[in-house]
C-alpha cells in the first residue's frame, strides 16, 4: 500500500549535518518533497517534509529516524490566533520560520497563514500579547 | 492666519472643525498647498501605540475596618508586588513588576507571562484582583493581614501614571553577534539576522511637532482608549539630539509623562505585554491632537516616514555595553516596506510597535473632535525645548568605599 504524509522533523545540532534524508531515498526507496527548511534558534535544524512510498518502507524509514534521534511530528497540532488578542504589531513576522506571517499592503495588518504553519511554537512565547495559542 | 484654540474649540463646538489624521494631511497639502491648507485644517491627530514600560497605575483602595496600614507594609495583587511607600492605602503598580516566584530568566529565555503591566490590564478589563497584604500595625492602624477582591468599580481612585511615554523617535534593534538575544525589542536573530523597530513614524505624536510647539503641559489626548493629560515632559526628555534639516529628531528625543482616570479607559488599548527573556511591560496607546495654529505647525505635520530617519542599533554589545556606536540610519518608510540593507545585507524588519492600531487611534481622536466630543486644551507650560539646553546623561558611578 502507498502512502505519502506530512511530517515535521527536528534534528539536534549534531545532527544537522549528516545525510539523513538522502538515506531514506537509498535505503528505503522513499520519495520526498522538502516543505521547509530552516535552522532555529536553537541551532536546531527544522525539516518539513511531505514523505511518500510503500507503507512498510515508510514506518522503516521512521524507525530509522527515531533511531538517529531525529524527532518527529505529525502536522496535526494546531496554532490559531486570538484575534481580539492581536495587535497587528508584526513582531511575530521575522520570527516565524516559514513565512506564515505576512502584512496588507495597505493597512500593514499582520496576517495569520494556518496553512503554512509547521506549529514549531516559535510564536507562542514571542509574540508580546501573546495572541498566538497552541493547540494539541 | 495664525488661529488660536479657543477659535479652533469654537468651531468644534458648532461642529465645523476640519480634522485630518497625520497621515491624510500629507495628501491634503500637497494637493492644496500650505497657505490654503494651514486656513482651512484646525486640527491634525496623531497616534501610538506600543510597548511602554515606564507605565503604571496609581490606586486607593479605601480604608479596612479597623484601619491597615499598607504604607511601608507589603501588598501583592494577584502575587504581583505592588509599591506601598506611600500613605496608608495609596498603591502604585508598575508595568514591569513580577511575582516574587516568577522563575524570571533562571532557564533561560523567561516567559513573564503575567506582571504588573497586566494588573492594569485587568484592572481597566473590570476583573477581579486578589489583594494580599501584610502590615506592622500602629495605635491608629492596628490590621496587620488582609486578604480580599478589589475590583476597579470599587476603588476609590484608579489613575494612569506614565512617567515616559511615546518617545520622539527610537532606535532600530539588530544582532551582529553570533547567538540569538531576547531583548526589550524583541527576540534578536544571530548575524543580522532581523530588526525590530517601534515607532508609528510619521504618525508618531512628538514626530508630527518636532520643536513641541503645540505639545505641552495640560495638552487633553487620547490615552488608553480614554480621555488623558500630558503631565509633564517625559523622563529622559532628551530635546538636543541630531536633527534633520526640517526639525526631525535623529535618535531617540522627547518624551511625554502623561496620566489620565483608568476607570474610563479601555482594555483594548492598555495591553499586559510579555517580552521572552526580557520581561512584563504594557502597550499604551496614545493620541494627541496637533491645533494647526500657523503654517509653521502645519508644515511639521506633513513629516513622511521618507523624511524620519531611525539608528540602527546592536543590541548584543553596543547597547548593553553603553556605546553610543550606531551601525547606519534607515527611514521608516523602509522600515515599513519589511527590509532594510544593512552592511550590505537585506535584513528582514518586524516592528513592536502596532502601526495599524496607531491609524485607529488617529482616527478614533478625529472622530472625538468632529463629533464635538473632545475640545482641545492650551497647555499651561511647554515641555523642555532645545534652549533648555536638557542632555540625556549616564549615571556617574562613584564607587562606595569602607
Ligand atoms: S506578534 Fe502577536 S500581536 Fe503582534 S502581529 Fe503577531 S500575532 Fe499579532
Ligand atoms: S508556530 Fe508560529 S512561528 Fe511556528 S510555524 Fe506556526 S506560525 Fe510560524
Amino acid at each position: 500500500m502507498a502512502v505519502s504524509k506530512r511530517i515535521v522533523l527536528r534534528f539536534p545540532g549534531r545532527l544537522v549535518d549528516r545525510p539523513i534524508v538522502s538515506r531514506l531515498v537509498r535505503d528505503y526507496n522513499l520519495d520526498f518533497n522538502i516543505l521547509k527548511a530552516s535552522v532555529t534558534p536553537e541551532e536546531e535544524g527544522l525539516l518539513v517534509l511531505e514523505l511518500s512510498g510503500k507503507q512498510s518502507d515508510y514506518d522503516k524509514g521512521i524507525r530509522y529516524l527515531t533511531e538517529t534521534g531525529v524527532r518527529i511530528q505529525a502536522l496535526s497540532q494546531d496554532v490559531t490566533r486570538n484575534e481580539e488578542r492581536c495587535t497587528h504589531c508584526g513582531a511575530c513576522l521575522t520570527i516565524c520560520p516559514t513565512g506564515a506571517f505576512g502584512r496588507e499592503l495597505q493597512t500593514l495588518r499582520v496576517i495569520f497563514d494556518n496553512e503554512k504553519c509547521l506549529a514549531c511554537g516559535l510564536c507562542i512565547k514571542t509574540c508580546p500579547p501573546r495572541a498566538m495559542e497552541l493547540h494539541f | 492666519m495664525a488661529k488660536t484654540i479657543n477659535e479652533i474649540n469654537e468651531k468644534i463646538n458648532k461642529g465645523e472643525a476640519v480634522v485630518v489624521t497625520a497621515n491624510e494631511i500629507i495628501d491634503f497639502v500637497k494637493e492644496k498647498g500650505i497657505e490654503k491648507a494651514a486656513q482651512e485644517v484646525d486640527v491634525v491627530t496623531t497616534g501610538t501605540f506600543g510597548p511602554m514600560c515606564s507605565s503604571s497605575a496609581y490606586i486607593n483602595v479605601g480604608h479596612t475596618s479597623p484601619r491597615m496600614k499598607l504604607g511601608g507594609g507589603r501588598v501583592l495583587l494577584n502575587d504581583v508586588p505592588a509599591y506601598t511607600g506611600l500613605a496608608a492605602v495609596d498603591l502604585l503598580i508598575g508595568a514591569t513588576a513580577i511575582p516574587d516566584d516568577d522563575p524570571r530568566n533562571k532557564i533561560h529565555p523567561g516567559e513573564f507571562n503575567y506582571g504588573g503591566g497586566h494588573i492594569i490590564e485587568d484592572l481597566v478589563a473590570g476583573n477581579d484582583i486578589r489583594l494580599e497584604a501584610t502590615a506592622y500595625g500602629t495605635d491608629c492602624y492596628p490590621k496587620r493581614k488582609l486578604e480580599t477582591w478589589i475590583n476597579i468599580s470599587d476603588i476609590n481612585d484608579a489613575v494612569l501614571f506614565n512617567m515616559r511615554n511615546a518617545y520622539q523617535n527610537y532606535n532600530v534593534a539588530v544582532n551582529l553577534s553570533e547567538k540569538t538575544i531576547y531583548t526589550y525589542m524583541g527576540m534578536l536573530k544571530p548575524n543580522l539576522g532581523n530588526a525590530s523597530y517601534s515607532s508609528a513614524g510619521q504618525l508618531s505624536p512628538l514626530l508630527n511637532d518636532p520643536y513641541y510647539r503645540t505639545i505641552g503641559i495640560g495638552t487633553k489626548i487620547f490615552l488608553g482608549g480614554g480621555i488623558g493629560f500630558v503631565a509633564w515632559h517625559g523622563t529622559q526628555h532628551n530635546p538636543n539630539v541630531l536633527r534633520t534639516e526640517n526639525g526631525v529628531p535623529r535618535r531617540s528625543a522627547g518624551t511625554l509623562a502623561v496620566m489620565g482616570d483608568l476607570k474610563q479607559m479601555n482594555q483594548r488599548w492598555l495591553v499586559g505585554t510579555s517580552m521572552l527573556g526580557y520581561g512584563c511591560t504594557i502597550t499604551v496607546g496614545i493620541g494627541v491632537p496637533i491645533p494647526i495654529l500657523s503654517e509653521e505647525v502645519l508644515q511639521y505635520t506633513t513629516v513622511t516616514d521618507d523624511d524620519i530617519l531611525a539608528p540602527v542599533v546592536d543590541y548584543s554589545r553596543a547597547y548593553p555595553q553603553m556605546q553610543p556606536d550606531v551601525i547606519d540610519e534607515v527611514s521608516y518608510a523602509q522600515l515599513k516596506s519589511g527590509q532594510i540593507t544593512i552592511q550590505g545585507k537585506k535584513v528582514a524588519t518586524a516592528s513592536l510597535s502596532s502601526y495599524p492600531r496607531a491609524v485607529e487611534i488617529a482616527s478614533t481622536l478625529k472622530e472625538w473632535i468632529l463629533n464635538g466630543k473632545f475640545l482641545l486644551t492650551d497647555p499651561v507650560a511647554p515641555l523642555p525645548g532645545i534652549e533648555s539646553g536638557i542632555t540625556f546623561r549616564p549615571l556617574k558611578e562613584r564607587p562606595i568605599e569602607d
